[in-house]
């Protein structure tokens, strides 16, 4: 029974503005609204802002961008990100031949600054900041709260509704709560229907001191080092790796269409350490290996999903949460433009006040995402085109055939080529239409690194941490007899793919939240499902790939990432 | 609204911290003084009060001048404002009935000197004497309410009454509301729950929190301490003198004889036989 004894009576509270989500996203929108002396409450589900996210691990600040992260919070990069990234290259690899391209003209590209970051440090850094600005204008962050659903009235949208509190009306929503946002779903703004629409990303966090990483990656203190790497490491699954610098550790981690994880039954964890093993990897992993944090994420693919107008009545969708995740070929950017999506909306919920209409910040929001450009970095109108011819299969099958056969493996692979392919990595016109298909990501990478590389000779001793050991180091506080997914179908045809694409788990592995098991009934076999929540790090993989119900755990409760 | 939390040090009884001499008799000498744990909850209750309705929240205790440490811990947790100390060697050795009576002084002149009291928080029972008779016999001298194994409160301060969810008996099956007009004393239960659902009482909480936290580290500046002179009380009633209870005896609590046989078996196939056999075995043995 109920021990509460509060007055349910006095109606709902209200707020001038609510943001769901303390992420950079939120952090942006709810900086700006403070300044512009907008009553905010600002409500974050994890025990603290950056406890429930991942990210790769850069964050841009462009020259074009009408708001950058450091311009709404100044002390940023001092304060809250790890280093400046001063060294970027790409290894196209083919078995043990690497051919390395230096990247830094395509990476410095429209680039004021880029760091790497660390999200745990860096979002709850910006939540005591946007705590000490919203309480200046009668607001503030709670952390530990979820939102569950949206708030109606007569079937407009007017509040949000929580599992730790009671219901808020406001007369703006920003729903910046990420990949998985309830509000974009529960508004009928996103699903998770498509895999071809979601990345999957998994990252190590491994242990290593300052000194030994300026050693290793030659760099000084200040400086920083970002490698990509593509080829033929992941055999045929489309996608890459990546390995960036912080202050005492590296982050090293693997990125692939989840379309084409499903499709090749591939294990994400065991792709992470198909580049974690790579030879090329020994000469700056040493042959000691402390892995810190195991994690993963979906990343939507903007070029698909960025909802031209992110917005329903009163509800504006900031960041991952509006699909605002721009995959420039080898370059992710996504923080940023949660930055400058959240400060745009505020903005325009500034603008609009006085207004009559719900819909008028909502308008106002779209149409600052569309001339700030931002929108068509987003979802470039030139890929609806492109990605007509390339991606159809037909056409890839027929540039695989001609790049397999020997005239197409001399043709990348003479002197003149190179040059050209050196050039053509930084053109972020080029790189940006590089088809989603196999082509780019394995065979061109892969007789590029055959046909230039040089062999790496030495070997990688490195032993990864089994699957059971990276889910017994991550920190859980599990909300006991409430699980938050719920399995609609056990059958191996509807849900089966969950084994194998969720990170936390894996065929033949009884420790992970998906299993499979063939179960006898009256004569005939029948391969089923069975989930268990607990090892669950809330990507939302098995919402896309199987039938599921999926939420998020309720406040503070679930995975807690210590380094994000 | 204005509230006085009772609170008392008692020996930390976790494992490691406690410890004991031959006869088993506890070395206070040897073990750290620390907030009795039950306390927490009276804390508990008492922020939830100053949250939802504002006001003023000071801690007391009776004890020596090294409880004031436990002052500052609950200074901590409850956000409290300030601090009153009750202590003099003339108090040493009181039992529940001469420290309720130093209690009830120091409540009342508070009230005469600070501040009129609405409502007076305590614990349930102390982990040293576990009589769970102090607050009672406190509340009796004061000749105010009390409402016992609160589970949850909320005050209506313009009405000047209180509501609660309580234990009959102490029983978990069985939960009833009372109602009682202010000023009362509040017993909280070990289960009593703070509740906050609303976000501008979130908000409160985080703003007091972080305004306490700066407090509770100087808390011996927010701290009064008043002896046997300032609380005018008569020697008779107070210390050993004033405490009728004679504990004649103590005896040491046997350890349970083991009748247990323990045998490790080393994991893997061999051992799996070991095991299997010696289920057989007992099984058997049983007649199963």
């Amino acid at each position: 029974m109920s021990t509460d004894l509060a007055s349910d009576d006095a109606g709902y509270e209200h707020y001038e503005a609510v943001v769901v989500g303390c992420g950079p996203g939120g952090a942006a929108a709810a900086s700006r609204l403070a300044d512009h002396g907008v009553e905010t409450l600002v409500l974050e589900r994890g025990v603290e802002a950056g406890s429930k996210n991942v990210s790769g691990g850069l964050i841009y600040a462009e020259d074009s961008a009408p708001y950058t992260i450091d311009d709404l919070f100044p002390d940023f990069r001092q304060e809250a990100s790890e280093r400046p990234v001063t060294d970027y290259r790409i290894h196209n690899v083919s078995g043990r031949q690497v051919k390395s391209y230096d990247l830094t003209g395509l990476h410095e590209h429209d680039t004021d600054w880029c760091d790497a970051v660390l999200r745990r440090p860096m979002d709850s850094w910006l939540e005591d900041r946007v705590h000490e600005m919203t309480s200046e204008t009668g607001g503030g962050v709670l952390s530990g709260v979820r939102a569950n659903g949206l708030l109606r009235e007569n079937g407009e949208i007017i509040g949000v509704t929580f599992d730790e509190i009671d219901p808020i009306t406001a007369d703006v929503v920003i729903a910046a709560d990420g990949v998985n946002s309830e509000l974009a779903r529960d508004a009928g703004l996103m699903d998770w229907e498509e895999p071809e629409d979601w990345f999957q990303g998994v990252k190590a966090v491994v242990d290593m001191d300052p000194e030994t990483v300026n050693d290793r990656f030659d760099i000084s203190e200040g400086e920083g080092a970002a490698h990509l790497f593509s080829g033929d490491l992941f055999s045929d699954v489309r996608g890459g790796g990546f390995l960036y610098t912080n202050e005492d550790s590296l982050s090293i981690g693997t990125v692939f269409h989840l379309d084409s994880l499903v499709e090749e039954e591939a294990e994400p964890h065991e792709l992470l350490d198909a580049l974690l093993t790579h030879p090329l990897l020994a000469k700056w992993l040493g042959d000691s290996y402390d892995e810190r944090e195991y994690s993963a994420k979906l990343v939507p693919d903007s070029k698909k999903v960025a909802l031209r107008e992110p917005y329903r009545d009163r509800l504006l969708l900031v960041g991952d949460a509006g699909g605002q995740m721009q995959a420039q070929g080898p370059i992710i950017k996504g923080m940023n433009h949660a930055v400058t999506a959240g400060a745009l909306a505020a903005d325009a919920v500034a603008l609009a006040q006085g207004e009559g209409d719900a819909e008028a910040a909502g308008r106002r929001y779209a149409s600052m995402l569309e001339k700030s450009g931002t929108m068509e970095k987003l979802r470039p109108k030139r890929y609806e085109y492109s990605s007509r011819v390339s991606e159809r299969s037909l056409t890839t099958r027929a540039v695989e055939g001609v790049l397999n056969s020997r005239v197409g493996s001399a043709a990348v692979g003479n002197r003149i080529a190179d040059r050209l392919l050196r050039r053509a990595y930084n053109s972020p016109g080029l790189v940006g239409m590089l088809p989603d298909t196999e082509t780019g990501y394995v065979t061109l990478p892969s007789i590029i690194g055959a046909e230039h590389g040089r062999t790496i000779h030495w070997d990688n001793e490195i032993e990864p941490p089994s699957l059971a050991d990276r889910i017994g180091d991550l920190t859980y506080d599990t909300d006991v007899g409430n699980p938050h997914i719920r399995l609609r179908d056990e059958s191996f045809e509807a849900s089966g793919a969950a084994v194998y694409a969720c990170p936390v788990s894996a065929e033949e592995f009884g420790g992970g939240c998906y299993r499979s098991e063939v179960v006898e009934t009256n004569g005939s076999e029948e391969r089923l499902v069975s989930l268990d929540t607990q090892p669950c790090v809330e990507c939302g993989t098995c919402a896309v790939v199987a039938d599921t119900e999926w939420e998020h755990p309720r406040g503070g409760k679930g995975v807690e990432f210590r380094e994000g | 609204m204005r509230s006085i939390v009772l609170t008392k040090g008692v020996p930390d009884f976790s494992e490691g911290a406690v410890s004991f001499d031959e006869d088993g008799h506890l070395e206070r000498g040897k073990t750290p003084t620390v907030m009795n744990p039950n306390d927490e909850k009276a804390l508990q209750a008492a922020l939830q009060t100053k949250v939802r309705h504002g006001g003023h929240v000071s801690g007391m205790s009776m004890g020596p001048p090294g409880y004031g440490e436990v002052l500052g811990e609950a200074m901590e947790e409850v956000y409290a404002d300030d601090l009153y100390l009750l202590s003099d060697r003339e108090l040493a050795a009181s039992d529940t009935w001469a420290t309720a009576i130093t209690l009830c002084t120091g409540i009342e002149k508070y009230a005469d000197e600070i501040g009129g009291v609405d409502l007076v928080f305590a614990g349930f029972k102390t982990a040293d004497g576990e009589t769970g008779q102090t607050g009672p016999q406190t509340c009796w001298g004061l000749e105010w309410p009390i409402v016992t194994h609160v589970l949850a409160l909320d005050i209506d301060p313009d009405e000047r009454r209180l509501r609660a969810k309580r234990l009959v008996e102490g029983d978990r099956d069985e939960i009833e509301t009372v109602e009682a007009p202010l000023p009362c004393v509040v017993i909280a239960d070990p289960e009593f729950s703070p509740t906050y659902r609303k976000a501008s009482h979130r908000l409160t909480h985080k703003r007091l929190r972080a305004e306490t936290r700066e407090r509770a580290e100087e808390y011996e500046e927010h701290m009064t301490t008043w002896n046997q002179q300032d609380l005018n009380l008569d020697p008779e009633y107070i210390g050993l003198d004033g405490s009728p209870t004679i504990v004649s005896s103590v005896d040491p609590i046997p350890k349970a004889p083991s009748e247990r046989e323990a045998t490790v078996i080393e994991p893997g196939g061999e051992g799996m036989e070991e095991l299997f056999g010696e289920m057989n075995e007992f099984a058997a043995a049983r007649g199963d």
